[in-house]
């Protein structure tokens, strides 16, 4: 059996080109691969894909034909977990719907449909977890900051949230393991970098320099409560960990002094 | 805003932490233009756990602790020595506005002691809620607990605010409800549960002809049991819980095992520790109740008046009708694999979805998350060969069910039931 590699630049255009160059050339890939990563031992060939936003779009309009909105979102959100395991079943997700005449997208005896579903709901909760622990710290000049390290690539999924319910005040919210975060101005929301080598940056707390008045006095009130609101004849480390993973901390304000 | 303001904090949420109810589901209300916050879809968020594991979603806490009556299982009772302190309206307003803006919270859950009468208290409570919604324009959630024999003007004012309101019924029988709680009965738990009711479904029909009538209390109303304090047995709480899930507008029971603070009043036993076991048990329970279409007599009744600690109530229920397994997953109607111990909401819809399509084997199974270790005992699917309930008889499935003593102490964990079946 002969084994034939893609390598494509890890973007959902350069993945659905990827299908698109598959049925083009009438083989299909055993592997697939970033650009840049070393290619194993042995293989029989290896085709680089260029990703053509005509071929990815001609991908994803027979793709609409078939699936839900609901099968369509799952393809673009499981994308943004970033997950290298996931590529291979991505592509062969959208391959086996191509192929048949109905929509598998509820076929979860189906190893590929399955992953790509788990994956869907890992990073949608993800999600849920930015909404649920980022913190806010309210700078001298009004602007709220938050910082956080998601482990799949969800602020574009997140930001919709904290834009609506957050409408009248403006804030960053940053995202520090994929350097680039979203600045609010109360009307709309721009795509930002910054110097990570600032002190708020590198710990995620703001310095008292730079805080609003009365912002120590509220992480103050917060801590209060949080330990005040706790039954100590109920402590139970465990589930504390499990609903709420220690990997967050850092940036808690309740967990940090 | 003031150090003032913390020891206020620490006393007034030292009071109010008893009260478990803290989600923060059941209203989608959208922010507007320039206003501050909103409630998602039918989800409450969970914004921080405490050290016992417990959710905090909203800034739960009094507007005083101080309180003319004397219930035996509250640590606020009058004749409890404990400090006593009082918020402003200022004073909440502005917690709730600063900790809503920082995402500390969904919002607020505010309740009182009565102080000079219930309408005086009850009278004030309002005032913080209509400040938040009219002066601020807050759109965050907000769950307040009437006061027990507060008039129906009032509740019906507050109501016009809130996003949930509560009465607790804390004891689950009148006798021993007065035998604690001398100034209560259950009327005056439950004209206040009517007035909400009655508001709710008359602002239901008027917004049926015009479309921006107000709404009323949006996520309905809660109510609490308190476990363990009185020899009532499950049977009675979840057939009292079951009679209240009947009524439109109640969408929430909430069990809380009850903790020993006034050890000093005879009256109630002496636990050293709160029966978090059993109030796991009735959560699983009352979750049957609402989500796997289970009928309160199936789970407790005159034979069995007390929920099995040892193992969960889906489980017990399988081993008392040994005849209606093995059920063939890739055949048997929803409901019926809904009753398989071991596979929850989640699996059993991906089961059926999946079947369609193809045979559904325990290979599947266990990617679609079902635990086997239970289910097997319980299902076909074709080539599974491991022996099921009826040739193993369900004494003995129990004994290899039953997690040992070593492993007791998971018990303790208050876990969402089922969840992750
Ligand atoms: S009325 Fe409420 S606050 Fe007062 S003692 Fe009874 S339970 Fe406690």
């Amino acid at each position: 059996m002969s084994s034939i590699i893609f390598q494509y630049d890890r973007t959902f255009d350069g993945m659905l080109t990827a299908v698109f160059d598959a049925y083009a050339r009438r083989s299909f890939p055993q592997m697939i691969q970033g650009l840049d990563e070393p290619l194993p031992l042995f293989y029989d060939e290896v085709h680089t894909v260029i990703t053509d936003e005509e071929k990815s779009g001609r991908v994803w309009k027979a793709l609409e034909k078939k699936l839900s909105k609901e099968a369509l979102s799952c393809l673009t959100v499981s994308y943004l977990s970033e997950l290298p395991e996931l590529d291979l079943h991505l592509f062969k997700y959208i391959c086996k719907n191509i192929d048949s005449p109905v929509s598998l997208e509820r076929n979860f005896s189906d190893d590929d449909i399955l992953f790509v579903t788990n994956t869907f709901r890992k990073v949608l909760y993800e999600r849920l977890r930015m909404m649920q622990f980022i913190r806010f710290q309210k700078a001298a000049d009004g602007t709220y900051f938050g910082i956080m390290e998601p482990q799949y690539n969800v602020l574009p999924l997140a930001i919709a949230h904290f834009k609506d319910r957050f409408a009248d005040q403006p804030f960053v919210i940053y995202d520090k393991k994929r350097h680039y975060g979203y600045y609010y101005n109360q009307s709309e929301v721009t795509q930002v970098t910054f110097d990570e080598s600032l002190p708020h940056f590198v710990t995620g707390k703001l310095d008292e320099s730079l805080m609003a008045d009365d912002e120590k006095l509220f992480q103050e009130l917060w801590r209060t409560y949080f330990k005040a609101v706790c039954i100590q004849g109920r402590i139970n480390p465990r589930k504390q960990r499990k609903d709420m993973p220690v990997r967050y901390w850092k940036y808690l304000t309740e967990k940090n002094k | 805003m003031t150090e003032e303001t913390l020891k206020k904090l620490k006393i007034l949420t030292e009071s109010a932490k008893y009260d478990v109810s803290c989600s923060s589901s059941g209203t989608v209300r959208s922010n507007t233009q320039s206003g501050l916050g909103n409630t998602v879809g039918g989800i409450g968020i969970c914004h921080s756990f405490a050290d016992d594991g417990r959710c905090i979603s909203l800034l739960k806490t009094m507007l005083t602790n101080s309180c003319m009556y004397d219930c035996a299982y509250c640590i606020n009772r009058r004749s409890n020595d404990i400090p006593r302190a009082t918020f402003s309206v200022r004073e909440l307003v502005e917690l709730t506005i600063e900790f809503y803006r920082r995402n500390y919270i969904e919002g607020l859950f505010l309740s009182s002691g009565v102080v000079r009468n219930p309408d005086y208290t009850m009278e004030r409570l309002v005032r913080v809620v209509k400040d938040l919604r009219t002066i601020h324009r807050f759109n965050g959630y907000i769950h307040l607990k009437s006061i027990p024999g507060a008039s129906r003007e009032l509740v019906n004012e507050a109501g016009k605010y809130a996003d949930r309101m509560s009465v607790n019924i804390e004891i689950p029988n009148e006798s021993s409800l007065k035998l604690l709680a001398p100034e209560k009965d259950f009327k005056s738990v439950y004209q206040p549960m009517s007035y909400i009711q009655q508001q709710t479904l008359a602002a239901k029909e008027e917004r049926k002809h015009f479309k921006h009538a107000p709404r009323f209390v949006p996520a309905g109303q809660s109510t609490q049991m308190i476990i363990g304090a009185t020899p009532d047995h499950d049977r009675d709480i979840l057939r009292l819980s079951s009679t209240l899930y009947a009524r439109p507008t109640m969408r929430r029971v909430y069990y809380s095992g009850y903790i020993h603070v006034n050890t000093y009043d005879t009256r109630l036993p002496m636990l050293k520790q709160p029966p978090l076991v059993r109030e796991n048990r009735l959560y699983q329970a009352d979750w049957l109740l609402r989500f796997y279409q289970f009928k309160v007599d199936e789970i407790v009744n005159d034979a069995y008046p007390d929920l099995d600690l040892e193992i969960d109530p889906k489980l017990s229920w399988a081993l008392r009708h040994p005849e209606v397994f093995p059920v063939d997953i890739n055949k048997a109607p929803y409901e019926l694999i809904l009753r398989v111990p071991g596979i929850g909401v989640k699996s059993a819809t991906l089961i059926v979805n999946s079947r369609r399509f193809a045979r559904v084997t325990s290979y599947h199974l266990k990617k679609m998350g079902v635990v086997m270790k239970k289910a097997k005992f319980f299902i076909t699917c074709g080539e599974l060969s491991s022996p099921t309930v009826n040739e193993l008889r369900p004494e003995n499935v129990r004994r290899l069910l039953t997690p040992s003593s070593s492993r007791k102490k998971d018990d303790r964990q208050m876990q969402l039931p089922f969840s992750n079946e």
